[in-house]
């Protein structure tokens, strides 16, 4: 049974911080560090945003894109590395939310960054078998930078779901297939209790990213018989946008064939919800007939990859909800004094 | 709030559900079990509200009530329906921005959360819906 | 039904008081008014307490049992004691109840008091106490504070009416020139239009200047049969109505914003049950929680056309030797507001005027006075008329 994308939504919360005003607090240069890591600013949530509401905007964009009857959604999966609740799931909050409840099984994923499209592949598999009429994969996160660390230039808000469907004729990409690469590499973590994570600088590119995004895109390609100059799009997991660049070159795509989806320059690592916002994007102008290349990486460690072939269906749906781009257009933007409230890092008891 | 006093009442948050007065044709949100229109004679069903309203008249908080601290200054709304009921809610924007008559659209976020510890609270606010304004 | 008369009253000084607790306030007032009327305490056949929070502010409940226990009414005597509660109206109310029980012939010397000790918790909890007023799942849960529900009054008054900021302020400025001439005011201090417009904001358009403060303080009195009330002194003062209304407790279900129906309805039954008008009233004590409540109040009780009476206050004319003297002890906003005491304070202020014992803030030739006691943001409302012939 051939499965895929019935429908898709974003939702990116509105306000953005420059890197520039995160370099001033820490002495760093905003100049070499945006150059280097080709990041100018990242979504900051509000006050009262977190990964349960930004999967349930998500959510309910998908539901509307394609007027789906929310009752048909057996299973809604949310992936996340920043789940508002240790124990307690997302996903039923998101269940509840678009009233699919309460016919349906629901539960949480976490792999680091790609927990969004594990939760893709556990939907094919269900809608694949029959099990479930239709399965919601959200990819959301409200991720955490230590104060001063790295990660803090690029760790962003934001959320995708996809509805993952068996049935063609309302499919607006069939997902030809997946596969994954994972080992067990310890490149970045953060332990139970902690508020941010812990990672291995330098380790995480070469034996983690790289490593992980070849092995998956490679051993896709290989297994369908495809090469890059056979895709229209390549999407891959942007924790900004230097790591992309430079795997689509290793692998042999194109920058125009990166260009649609790689969204991390205005927007920043949304973390499980950064693939997917990239394969939203480029889904948001891909013409039918397009083939898309995706390949997500999560830490500790794996790459999820896909291959898309976009359906006649995609011109029904596309303007129903709103793209990416139009998330990303008229930001508001703030210092690091209102960040730090934002992100939690002033408490008030 | 106590964990089944807000869950019993979930639906009617994370949905503008309400409900519906067959008897006399009157929405009610906040939801009402008896019509105070036909009080006996009324008979009422759940009705799901479309979202959008307006803003009726509002204030800006700079002294927040106990929990909302880290959101002052707030604005604070009474918002009527399309289908006609009034009731109170957050409008999230820059407090600049809100003006008696403007329209405002429904979100999901955070209401609140019982310390680090305890529930959190989740269900609809309201945003200006600058496409309409 | 029998008239009925007030023989005594008392009021605790009101503030901050930190070295007194909830039952050494309200036994001074029980004690004073029992004095006052000159009555032996154990002759009253009942009392009425008006308390909003004891359980938030002092956590304690039961409060009609502690205060006949405190007050040497409970050994021996068995004197039933109830405590009523409406929220910032409970004072108003005990007194109705009180009024009731005499009116009826079920009791003859009956006290009604109020009593509210808010400094006891932090003023956050405080906030918090009183904001249990509104509708707490779909008022409060949204953040919603009582100056906020006020605030959302002010701004539509203003929206609909023109109302200005001057205006709410002029009422602010009035109450506490009042209030300098009350021995137990809270606030004795006199202020200026921009004392208020520069005093920080609470919750927009209200300034801190616009709120009334957080009180401790009690107030009681003794009711007797009008027929026997010469007994015990020469200046009964007669209860010509008393009267309450409901009204939905949310403020956005209210049929409009900025009318307190349930102000106007028991405005209108007590005018009704004294056969009176607003022009026969000399002054009037009106729940100014917010300077808004009381523009709101001269307009909802007849005193003035709805969307005027921020003009009126600004002119003048509810000041002392105005066209109707507003709030003469200083209102909620000056005198201090402890929420259960508050409507029995008014009608001992009313009292005192009636029989001409106010000092530098005496209306002149005062004959009939009106008390208006709101509970929540206008939930409830009582209005009560006295009158110095009966
Ligand atoms: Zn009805």
């Amino acid at each position: 049974m051939s499965v895929g994308i019935v429908s898709y939504g974003a939702y990116i919360p509105k306000f953005r911080i420059k890197v520039e005003d995160i370099a001033r607090v820490w002495g760093d240069d905003a100049d070499i560090l945006s150059a280097g890591l080709m990041v100018y600013e990242k979504s900051v949530p509000d006050l009262d945003e977190d990964t349960a509401t930004i999967a349930v905007e998500a959510a309910r964009s998908a539901v509307s894109r394609h007027n789906i009857d929310a009752k048909r959604i057996g299973a809604v999966y949310t992936g996340s590395e920043s789940h508002p609740y240790a124990v307690k799931p997302t996903s039923t909050i998101v269940a509840e939310a678009i009233e699919a409840t309460p016919a349906l099984t629901a539960a949480d994923f976490e792999f680091a960054c790609k927990a969004g499209t594990a939760a893709m592949q556990a939907c094919m598999g269900l809608v694949g078998s029959g099990m479930v009429d239709l399965g919601m994969a959200i990819g959301a996160d409200v991720s955490q930078g230590a104060p001063g660390d790295a990660l803090e230039y690029t760790a962003a808000a934001g959320g995708v779901s996809f509805i993952i469907g068996n049935k063609e004729s309302e499919m607006i990409a069939v997902i030809e297939d997946t596969f994954s690469f994972t080992t067990d590499t310890p490149d970045f973590w953060r332990r139970e209790g902690m508020p941010y994570p812990e990672h291995g600088g330098r380790f995480t590119g070469e034996p983690g990213y790289f490593k992980h995004v070849t092995g998956a895109a490679n051993g896709l390609m290989e297994k369908m018989g495809t090469k890059p100059s056979d895709y229209d799009y390549a999407v891959f997991h942007q924790p900004n946008g230097k790591f992309p660049s430079r795997v689509a070159k290793m692998l042999g795509f194109t920058k125009e064939q990166i260009k649609p989806g790689l969204v991390v320059p205005w927007l920043g690592n949304t973390y499980s919800g950064s693939c997917m916002m990239g394969i939203a994007a480029t889904l948001d102008q891909a013409k039918p007939g397009d083939r898309i290349f995706a390949t997500a990486f999560g830490s500790g460690a794996g790459g999820d990859a896909f291959s898309f072939r976009v359906t006649d269906k995609i011109d029904e749906v596309r303007d129903a909800a709103p793209k990416v781009q139009e998330l990303l257009k008229d930001p508001v933007y703030m210092d690091y004094a209102m960040y730090a409230k934002h992100k939690g890092k002033i408490r008030l008891a | 709030m106590s964990v089944a006093r807000f869950w019993r009442k979930q639906i009617n948050r994370y949905n503008i559900v309400g409900t519906h007065c067959k008897t006399c044709d009157t929405h009610y949100y906040p939801p009402r079990n008896v019509c105070p229109k036909c009080r006996r004679d009324g008979d009422i069903e759940a009705y799901k509200f479309a979202g959008p309203g307006n803003v009726v008249t509002y204030t800006i908080i700079h002294t927040a009530a106990e929990g909302f601290e880290m959101q002052a200054p707030y604005a604070l709304a009474i918002i009527e329906l399309d289908e006609g009921p009034r009731f109170t809610s957050q409008v999230v924007c820059d407090p600049k921005e809100v003006s008696i008559g403007m329209r405002v659209k429904p979100v999901f976020r955070k209401l609140g959360e019982s310390g680090d510890k305890g529930m959190i609270y989740y269900g609809t606010k309201y945003v200006p819906d600058n496409d309409r304004n | 039904m029998r008239d009925v008369a007030i023989i005594g009253v008392k009021n605790t000084n009101f503030g901050e008081m930190w070295d007194r607790s909830f039952r050494d306030i309200v036994v001074e007032a029980g004690v004073g008014a029992i004095e006052d009327s000159g009555i032996s305490g154990e002759k009253l056949d009942g009392m009425y307490v008006g308390n909003m929070s004891g359980g938030q502010f002092v956590e304690q409940e039961h409060i009609g049992a502690l205060i006949a226990d405190y007050s040497g009414l409970s050994l021996d005597l068995h004197i039933p004691s109830t405590r009523v509660e409406a929220a910032c109206a409970s004072g108003g109310l005990a007194f109705r109840q009180a009024v009731m029980a005499v009116a009826s012939g079920h009791e003859d010397l009956v006290m009604a008091a109020g009593v509210e000790k808010m400094t006891d918790v932090s003023s956050t909890a405080a906030s918090a106490a009183l904001a249990a007023a509104a509708d707490r799942e779909w008022e409060g849960i949204m953040g919603a504070t009582f100056p906020g529900l006020y605030a959302m009054i002010a701004k539509m008054h203003m929206h609909q009416y023109g109302t200005t900021s001057e205006q709410l302020a002029a009422v602010a400025v009035k109450n506490h020139q009042n209030g300098s001439m009350n021995p137990i005011a809270q606030y004795k201090n006199r202020i200026t239009i921009d004392n208020v417009l520069n005093s920080i904001m609470v919750a927009d358009p209200l300034h801190i200047f616009d709120c009334s403060p957080i009180t401790d303080g009690a107030s009681a009195l003794v009711l007797a049969p009008a027929d026997i009330a010469h007994e015990y002194t020469d200046t009964p003062i007669y209860v010509k109505a008393t009267a309450q209304a409901s009204d939905t407790i949310a403020l956005h279900d209210r049929r409009d914003i900025t009318t307190l129906d349930a102000s106007v309805s028991a405005g209108k039954r007590a005018y009704e049950m004294a056969k009176m008008t607003p022009a026969d009233i000399d002054l009037v004590e009106v729940h100014d929680c917010f300077t808004i409540a009381e523009i709101c109040a001269i307009e909802d009780l007849g005193f003035v056309k709805k969307g005027l009476g921020g003009k009126m206050t600004e002119d003048g004319e509810t000041a002392i030797g105005g066209k109707i003297p507003v709030n003469t002890s200083g209102g909620l906003k000056s005198c201090g507001h402890p929420v259960g005491a508050t409507g029995i304070k008014q009608l001992v202020e009313v009292t005192q005027q009636l029989r001409g014992d106010s000092g530098p803030r005496q209306v002149d030739g005062a004959e009939v006075g009106m008390t208006h006691n709101v509970g929540g943001s206008g939930a409830t409302a009582v209005v009560n008329i006295l009158s110095r012939k009966r």
